[in-house]
């Protein structure tokens, strides 16, 4: 392991630099900003909110540090190496313990590995975040191509299948011959994929986004037909989350699906960025409006999510980022063909709560099941304590002579 | 008539005036455009190209002169009058000839009556654009409301009903007492629905787009035509449909983008369908234009939205439809009485054939099928259109 990390042509430290020119422009066009009036509706139904929005801008504009991002991620051991012709951006944490198990941590959209940076400390050093050593992971959290400091693409074709061969190579080069994986979101899909693939070395995967829905579901949700009959008041309520999703809560989704390339907003105005990633699903929206009226859901503060905002407007990688959506042909909650074993967390704000049922059929060898009381979409990012608990439980039948 | 449109409490002329501060800000903003990456694929895949913009945004920050478009809206007679509480902003020109007649004309989204210029001429003096004077309309052409230099509603409820009530409402305040409505796009959901509340007066409808099928309506015949029609249809709803998506259900969270970024607000208005995109950046990219589809004609449009900060209002619209039909819960609208008018156009977003136009209006009193024009058929072929004006109308006179 030691001799290919350590191989500098192929393994490059990297530190974040944002000059200083970069910074006034962002703050000019904050300033600038020419607002459209207020939605003419008293809730999110038309989308992200004007009071919100305005909130954030203020924000951004007179109490954040701009560089407070940076400096987050260079306290980390960064680097950058190229797979497949394009240079992967990667946090690199290794735990002070022998035998910590190995993870890769995938982000998602619109995140990044802004997501995770407060998981770091208790996966990574359990004894100083009510641990023990026996829960010790070295964390590896890449950043998606075209998602921050990775590259942007320049051709078509990394879609999910292609980053989830992209992090088994990745895990093979830093070294790891034992390893366990872990997403939400896209990070999920991939985490899925890898789980699919199941490379040597691979023991298991987590996800906190599992792809469960059975075909007929699937299909039915799809074509905006009726549920099928049969299902358990658990998997109704499911495709009642799905449904309202498919129909109300997938434009942003679908826009990026076809034309990604049309949204130059994202490029050219930071308010439109902040909108546009604000807009994900109603429950974080919730909580993020609430954070910016001084009422944060754990740990998704104002300053947190102007970190992810802010990294995204920097490395103007809003319509690369949603390039992924146009890239993909999986189903994003479909089954995904999982053989290694895989443990699964359900948060009550996910977009929906995968029912036992389906998790079960969905991944044969399911080592681990929970439901936690308390965490959206952003699982990591908001709840990084009951997230840690949740892996260090998930994966500790995968340790060193605890399996087979 | 007269009596009441010179009522000047209740209808007030109107001209465009346009400060230059707004329009150095507009020009400041172009040229600091921030550009994403180059799309990675090599046609309209992935959305409006890098290489189409940029050439819009060059063409506007150096030759375009929104001076010509604010002389020409100058030069024709325009109006404003707050029907239901929302200013409305109409055009209204009536024919030198007798007995013309009266025509309200609805544009559409990404449009506003700047597509609609064009027409003027042809519609009210046919006989200097090779028509007779029987062929003649008094042309009303309003601004949608939360388009252009109407007002912009602060209440939910302004669906293609409640505007087609208004338009009822504006004619019947003009005097006119004997009248037919024209629509394509946003437009023709509107004349549809005037067709549908037959208000007292409307004679008969045109419309250029067939909103029932769009919706889902019938779709009869097993003709060669209607397999293309439906593939086209289902081509659209499967790769053209995220704007439509957006804009009905999160319409402000597109609107920040497209009040605070003139390139943002010119890319989504390209990002239409297939046919018009391709001759708008013919237009811009080659030089060469598709008819009336000229890169100033263009700019003329897309700078009314950005100087009237209209973006987000005009994306509402979607959302009011998509509100609307989930509140009639699939309840069939009541059919249209009056006589109606339909052409399909060659390039539209499908050539709807006569059976599916039948299937939803039997009313039908006139169809035709023409060999060009698109999705913007009056700005494009204003001749041509304005020749099927005539002709659906003819027997209504």
């Amino acid at each position: 392991m030691v001799s290919t990390f350590e191989t500098a042509t192929e393994i490059r430290p990297f530190h974040v630099e944002i000059p200083e020119e970069a910074l006034d422009d962002l703050r000019g066009r904050i300033a600038a900003t020419r607002w459209p009036e207020k939605e003419t509706v008293n809730d999110q139904t038309q989308g992200v909110q004007l009071a919100t929005i305005q909130a954030l801008v203020r924000y951004w504009s007179t109490h954040y540090d701009f560089r407070r991002f940076e400096a987050r991620l260079n306290e980390l051991p960064q680097f950058m190496t190229e797979i497949d012709g394009l240079d992967i951006h990667f946090i690199h944490v290794k735990s002070p313990h022998e035998d910590a198990l190995p993870l890769i941590i995938t982000h998602g959209w619109p995140g990044s590995v802004i997501e995770m940076l407060n998981v770091i400390g208790p996966l990574t050093d359990p004894t100083a975040h009510g641990g023990s050593a026996e829960d010790a992971f070295d964390v590896v959290i890449p950043s998606m191509p075209g998602y921050g400091f990775s590259e942007r693409p320049a051709t078509t074709g990394w879609d999910p299948i292609h980053i989830a061969r992209a992090w088994i190579q990745l895990m093979k080069g830093l070294g790891y011959t034992r390893y366990v994986a872990q997403g939400g979101d896209w990070g999920a899909q991939i985490t899925d994929v890898m789980g699919a693939e199941a490379p040597p070395g691979l023991l298991g995967i987590h996800s906190n986004m599992p792809g469960t829905v059975p075909p007929e579901v699937s299909k039915a949700l799809a074509t905006g037909g009726p549920a099928p009959t049969g299902l358990s008041d658990e998997e109704s309520r499911a495709f009642e989350q799905l449904s309202f999703l498919y129909t109300k809560g997938i434009g942003y989704a679908t826009e990026m699906n076809l034309r990604p390339q049309t949204l130059y907003g994202l490029a050219d105005s930071p308010a439109a960025l902040a909108a546009w990633m604000l807009d994900h699903d109603a429950q974080s929206y919730e909580d993020i409006t609430a954070a910016f009226e001084g009422n944060a859901v754990g740990n998704l503060t104002r300053d947190e999510v102007l970190d992810n905002i802010t990294m995204t407007w920097l490395t103007n990688t809003g319509i690369s980022s949603g390039r992924l959506y146009w890239e993909n042909t999986l189903g994003f909650f479909d089954v995904k063909g999982v053989s290694v074993p895989a443990a699964v967390s359900v948060f009550p704000r996910e977009l929906y709560q995968a029912p036992r049922s389906w998790t079960e059929k969905a991944y044969p060898k399911l080592i681990y099941f929970n439901e936690v009381d308390q965490g959206n979409h952003f699982a990591a990012w908001q709840e990084p304590d009951l997230f840690t608990t949740e892996l260090r439980a998930a994966f500790s039948s995968l340790r060193n002579g605890r399996s087979s | 008539m007269s009596a009441t449109v010179e009522t000047a409490v209740e209808v007030r002329p109107f001209q465009v005036e346009v400060s230059e501060e707004e329009l150095a800000d507009l020009l400041r903003r172009i040229a600091a455009t921030r550009w994403p990456s180059k799309e990675l694929v090599a046609d309209r895949s992935q959305g409006v190209q890098l290489s189409t913009l940029q050439a819009l945004a060059g063409y506007w920050s150096t030759d375009y002169d929104w001076r010509k478009a604010e002389a020409r809206l100058n030069a024709l007679p325009q109006f404003t009058t707050e029907i239901d509480g929302v200013d409305i902003h109409f055009i209204h020109v009536k024919s030198q000839h007798e007995d013309a007649l009266p025509l309200i004309m609805t544009h559409g989204w990404p449009g506003s009556v700047i597509e609609l210029l064009e027409a003027v001429g042809p519609v009210t003096d046919p006989t200097a654009h090779g028509g007779r004077a029987e062929d003649a309309f008094d042309l009303v052409l309003p601004s949608l409301p939360g388009y252009g230099f109407s007002g912009e509603p602060d209440d939910v409820g302004w669906d293609p009903g409640r505007i087609a009530r208004a338009w009822a409402e504006l004619m019947h305040r003009l005097g006119y007492t004997r009248y037919v409505a024209q629509g394509g796009d946003l437009g023709a959901a509107v004349t549809d629905a005037m067709g549908r509340q037959a208000p007292e007066g409307l004679l008969g409808i045109h419309m250029n787009l067939l909103v029932t099928t769009l919706g889902g309506g019938p779709t009869p015949d097993d003709s060669d035509e209607a397999h293309a029609a439906l593939d086209a249809l289902a081509t659209f709803r499967a790769t053209g449909f995220g704007y439509f998506l957006e804009q009905a259900t999160r319409p402000q969270t597109i609107g920040y983008a497209l009040l605070d970024s003139p390139v943002a607000l010119a890319a989504w208005m390209l990002d239409h369908d297939t046919d018009s995109y391709q001759k708008i950046t013919n237009a811009f990219v080659d030089g060469h234009p598709a008819g009336g589809l000229t890169r100033d004609h263009i700019l003329d449009n897309i700078t009314l939205y950005w100087l009237t900060g209209t973006g987000a209002s005009a994306a509402r619209a979607y959302w009011e439809s998509g509100r609307a039909t989930a509140l009639a819960a699939g309840e069939a609208p009541p059919n249209v009485s009056v006589p109606v008018g339909f052409t399909t156009f060659a390039d539209e977003i499908f050539r709807a054939p006569r059976s599916w136009v039948e299937g939803s209006y039997p009313n039908l009193m006139y169809f035709n099928e023409v060999d060009k024009g698109g999705h913007f058929a009056a700005w494009e072929e204003p001749d041509v259109f304005a020749k099927e004006v005539r002709a659906a109308f003819k027997s209504l006179r």
